[in-house]
């Protein structure tokens, strides 16, 4: 193990190539010392007899081809992983930055994981109460799931993100331990501060781990930082038995590097030159969310990623989508109309929520009361088409209705306030409110006994 | 011979060897000291290429590779049923029991357990003259399947010795025959086949016969037959996986395939918990007697989720040897593609559409035609037919892969959007999708349902066409200018979507419907566009009809009328032509 390489064969952005390597492995970590002074780690991304290139993490600035040690580790990226980790603060790649000295463990974890067995997963049923309308009344979001925050710049992901870690409650079990991993790729100085004053503020910060790779540290940090924060979130949700919730953001920025790294390795790239194995990578992210038979704990992630020019089809977005269960997703023009938060339901959706709700979970006319939303709204969006081309004293009776219920529901329902608290009850009660500004005729997606029991009787 | 070579170079699933070998191509092969599952892909003078199908993080060069001798195969015989196996027929409840809750690699276990006891019933006798394919034990696999034991299609010859009925494992040898060169071989219930070679049939049938699926705008609209082939393409969030779960679930074929090819977890558990507990409406056995789940999960090795999509073929065409009707539900063959195009790319290979290999469309269409109702070797029927879910970037099926598909499969389920974004489910849209069998299973239709199907489900075609037509005129000018034999159509159309093309599969009475009552629905919805037609023509106004509720209660019929009550819906016929009394009386 001992061996120390001198010099280097090429440095070519982030890679570097060292020929004359013995006993090295596929994906191993070398450690570089620069000038004997910078130190520097990087990963074997290919190998070819005894030539290895090399993914530097920190950047290859200040690298020459004479000047830099090269050491083999004879490990895979690893990270000492405790329960001391709550609370603190690190780099992209796990180094404490917050000046209150290493994380002292023996228990070093590959940061790569591995695939959760399905045989041993257990289907995630119990849904996490977010306080917010649009998520837990239509696209609720289960313990153990992945769902994203589908955004665009400018939008208020940050705060939504932010909302949901204040009021995501448990439940009354108060033996039930929460704490939130947090995983930033490539977000900015101020983004990183918001979220550390929300933690803060809001007195969880003692339960948070931040991984922190800002916009101006090493790309290839990147494409760790969600790794080594995963690792530590199935520690601390499958040893020590915690309810995590992960935020990783901003997953473009991941797949930015990625992008970055595989055009300097001279991959054939594939959609919009991203790589073939895109798909694979964002996988065995997001796939690291779940519950294991017989732990206590659970992982649910929380992605955030911006749609590069609100495109919704960007081969990133369009990628999760494919993979995570469900997405969330923000829009302009509701943004622009002062809504907060601005979440378009129409495409967003949660998959696991069918499971999580109805009698015995929420209340039996969850599903009914969603899907009749859905569809109210969807055709919100008909009966707007339609006046903007008829113009609204035109449209017919029930047309207008409708137009009435889509002004209600954005402002109401979608709409409330970023403290704004509301109970399961709240929010389904409201629902059956907005849908009373309908004739009862309209609601054709609900079960006739339940309109019976919910329907607000009018005074006429 | 050299049947081992030394690891040269690593590029994630990829691995090189340097120097010549003599590695067969799609040969398997074990990687390094973990032994790894690999398979040859390209041979070269100097350089042999292979796809690993576990992580190769750790792997060295200078590994040793060694070569098996056999192409990459499946173990096929008892235990199949009622399991979960990853990519390559590794069973994950035993990897489970060996490596814990996470998938380690080099995991070496039997594909099926070699230790259970079969109760075995030996068909032939000695002196018999058997071939490929002749049945020579009967074992009951699950409550609801029996499986057929088989001679290999490669092997043919004189029974000399059978082993009494008996319990017996799968690798104890039940009959002895000779072969035509004089020698002995064994026979026991295992045997194996390559997982890209199609198993020999005696010749293929014409489609005939409908999969019922118990979703009606599956068997009304859009049938498929036994032995078909249908494309699910749809964006993230349509209903795919939905979907092909209805049909899993509820569909006539004897045994279901289930192939989780590159998605989600928690999905692949949801299926193993779900059809644990659910009740097949024919036997009364749960659902997982008669299932085999093959899960790739996005996050495992992606040459793995390649070989899925085989494996599965392979265990369906061995169940269809036996007789039975056997349907693949692929989700989604859009995975497959893309693994294929990470291999390619890995490989440095030309690109063609969008960065897929130029080979998509002939693999694409190998695929798909290894379904079709067969007669086997032995002269018993079965049939494959194979749903596949396609996931289109961005929902835009102008893509390669739909595309592609759309070529080779001949019903085409095309999921939709806006549907979805409604709540409308399935949200199958009845304009884009098509169905090339409707002609080949009218016979079976008017012979076994209805001499009037066929006509009723094309006049309710009809009806959401004009409705679509209708509707471009609708969004220009509004509703109300219309005239009021249109409004009507617009009525029924909205009558026939909500009431009839919609199915709530949490209701458990909609969930599954029977061809019978379809039919009862139908005949009802039209007997109403009939009895409202002749009101409109005699100058009643639309709002006149539409005051009387009886639309809002021909909708609520797959819910007010129970399965087992079909009878109930006669009795609309009669609250129809009370409505018409009604309406005339008050309007006279």
């Amino acid at each position: 193990m001992g061996i120390e390489y001198l010099g280097l064969s090429s440095v070519n952005g982030p890679l570097v190539v060292l020929e004359g390597v013995q006993d090295a492995f596929f994906d191993e970590i070398v450690e570089f010392v620069i000038d004997s002074s910078t130190r520097k780690m990087g990963r074997i991304v290919e190998l070819y007899e005894d030539r290895a290139v090399i993914q530097v993490f920190e950047g290859t600035e200040n690298m020459s081809l004479q000047n830099t040690h090269t050491k083999l580790t004879g490990h895979p990226m690893e990270i000492a992983v405790s329960p001391d980790m709550l609370g603190r603060t690190f780099n992209g790649i796990g180094q404490p930055i917050d000046g209150l000295g290493p994380i002292v463990s023996d228990d070093m974890r590959d940061v790569n994981g591995l695939p959760l067995n399905p045989v041993r997963r257990e289907y995630p049923r119990n849904y996490i109460r977010t306080g917010i309308s649009a998520i837990d009344g239509l696209t609720t979001l289960i313990r153990g799931q992945k769902l994203p925050i589908f955004s665009g710049n400018g939008l208020p992901h940050d705060q939504l993100a932010a909302q949901i870690v204040k009021q995501a409650s448990l439940g009354d079990n108060s033996d039930e331990q929460f704490a939130v991993v947090f995983g930033a790729m490539g977000v900015k100085h101020d983004v990183a501060d918001f979220f550390q004053k929300t933690f803060e503020e809001s007195g969880v910060a003692d339960h948070v781990c931040m991984f922190l790779n800002l916009a101006n540290d090493p790309v290839v940090e990147r494409l760790i930082t969600p790794k080594v924060a995963l690792t530590v979130a199935e520690y601390l949700a499958f040893e020590l038995n915690m309810h995590i919730l992960v935020i990783l953001t901003d997953m473009t920025s991941f797949a930015e590097a990625m992008r970055e790294v595989s055009s300097s390795k001279g991959e054939i790239p594939s959609r919009k030159g991203y790589p073939g194995y895109l798909y694979s990578e964002l996988a065995t992210l997001y796939e690291r969310a779940g519950i294991i038979e017989g732990a206590n704990g659970s992982v649910t992630q929380l992605p955030i990623l911006t749609m590069p020019n609100d495109d919704i089809t960007h081969p990133i977005p369009d990628l999760t989508g494919y993979i995570t269960e469900g997405q969330v997703v923000l829009d302009r023009s509701l943004h622009g109309q002062a809504i907060y938060p601005p979440i378009s339901i129409l495409p967003s959706l949660s998959r696991l929520m069918k499971d999580g709700i109805g009698a015995g979970y929420t209340r039996e006319d969850h599903q009914d009361l969603a899907n009749q939303l859905f569809s109210a709204y969807a055709k919100v969006g008909e009966a707007r088409n339609l006046a903007s081309v008829i113009g609204e004293d035109e449209l017919s009776p029930i047309d207008k209705q409708y137009l009435k219920f889509g002004e209600e529901f954005e402002h109401h329902y979608i709409g409330q306030g970023p403290a704004e608290n509301r109970s399961m009850m709240e929010t389904l009660d409201l629902g059956w409110k907005l849908l009373s500004l309908l004739p009862k005729e309209e609601l054709d997606r609900i079960d006739t006994k339940i309109i019976d029991k919910y329907y607000p009787q009018k005074a006429e | 011979m050299n049947n081992t070579g030394t690891i040269y170079g690593i590029n994630g699933p990829v691995i090189y060897l340097k120097g010549k070998t003599d590695f067969k191509m799609s040969e398997m092969v074990h990687v390094g000291e973990e032994k790894l599952v690999g398979e040859v892909i390209a041979l070269d003078k100097d350089l042999t290429t292979i796809q690993v199908y576990e992580e190769t993080s750790g792997l060295k060069p200078g590994e040793i590779v060694e070569a098996t001798g056999s192409a990459v195969s499946v173990t096929l015989a008892p235990g199949i049923l009622d399991n979960i196996f990853d990519g390559i027929e590794r069973p994950l409840e035993r990897i489970a029991d060996t490596g814990g809750a996470f998938v380690t690699r080099g995991v070496s276990v039997s594909a099926l357990d070699t230790d259970r006891l079969w109760d075995t019933h030996i068909t032939v006798a000695e002196g018999d003259i058997v071939q490929g394919g002749t049945i020579i034990a009967e074992v009951p696999e699950t409550r609801a399947i029996k499986h057929k034991c088989m001679v290999p299609p490669d092997i043919s010859g004189k029974v000399v010795s059978v082993v009494p009925d008996g319990t017996y494992t799968i690798s104890d040898t039940l009959v002895t025959l000779e072969l035509a060169d004089g020698t002995a071989k064994d026979l026991s219930m295992t045997q194996y086949w390559p997982i890209r070679v199609p198993r020999p049939v005696h010749h293929r049938y014409p489609a005939s016969v409908p999969l019922i699926t118990g979703q009606r705008i599956l068997d009304t609209m859009f049938p498929i037959a036994k032995g078909g082939t249908a494309a699910i393409p749809g964006g993230f969030g349509t209903g795919k996986t939905m979907t092909q779960h209805q049909i899993a679930k509820w569909s006539d074929a004897d045994i279901i395939i289930y192939i989780g090819c590159g998605e989600r977890g928690n999905e692949m558990t949801q299926v193993l918990e779900e059809f644990g507990e659910l009740v097949d409406p024919k036997s009364g056995n749960p659902l997982m007697d008669r299932t085999t789940l093959i899960a790739n999960t996005s996050n495992m090795p992606v040459a793995a989720r390649e070989a899925s999509i085989y494996t599965g073929l392979t265990l369906a065409e061995y169940y269809r040897d036996m007789g039975y009707d056997v349907a693949i539900m692929a989700d989604s063959t859009s995975r497959w593609a893309e693994a294929l195009r990470e291999l390619s790319g890995r490989l440095e290979e030309m690109p063609a559409e969008e960065g897929f290999p130029a080979y998509l469309a002939s693999r694409l269409s190998a695929f798909y035609e290894r379904a079709g109702m067969m007669q086997t070797l032995n002269g018993n029927m079965g049939s494959v037919s194979i749903i596949g879910a396609v996931s289109p970037q961005g929902g835009d099926f102008s893509e390669p892969v739909t595309q592609n598909t759309k070529r080779f499969v001949r019903c085409f389920w095309g999921l939709d959007k806006s549907l979805a974004y409604s709540r409308h489910f399935p949200a199958i849209h009845w304009l884009t999708s098509y169905s090339e069998y409707l002609n080949d299973l009218s016979g079976w239709y008017s012979d076994h349902v209805s001499p009037k199907f066929v006509d009723y489900r094309n006049r309710m075609m009809a009806l959401l066409n004009q409705e679509s037509s209708l509707m471009e005129i609708v969004k220009l000018i509004g509703g109300d200018v219309l005239p009021d034999d249109q409004k009507l159509i617009l009525e029924i159309a909205k009558v026939i979507r909500l009431g009839f093309l919609q199915q709530n599969a949490f209701h458990k009475d909609d969930t599954c419907v029977s061809m019978e009552k379809q039919f009862k629905m139908m005949d009802v919805i039209l007997y109403l566009y009939k009895t409202c037609r002749k009101l409109v023509a005699m100058g009643m106004p639309m709002s006149v009809l539409k005051a009387e509720n009886i639309f809002e209660k021909v909708i609520a019929i797959k819910y007010d009328v129970p399965n087992n009550n079909i009878q109930m819906l006669d009795m609309y016929k009669i609250d129809i032509d009370n409505f018409y009394n009604r309406v005339l009386e008050k309007n006279a």
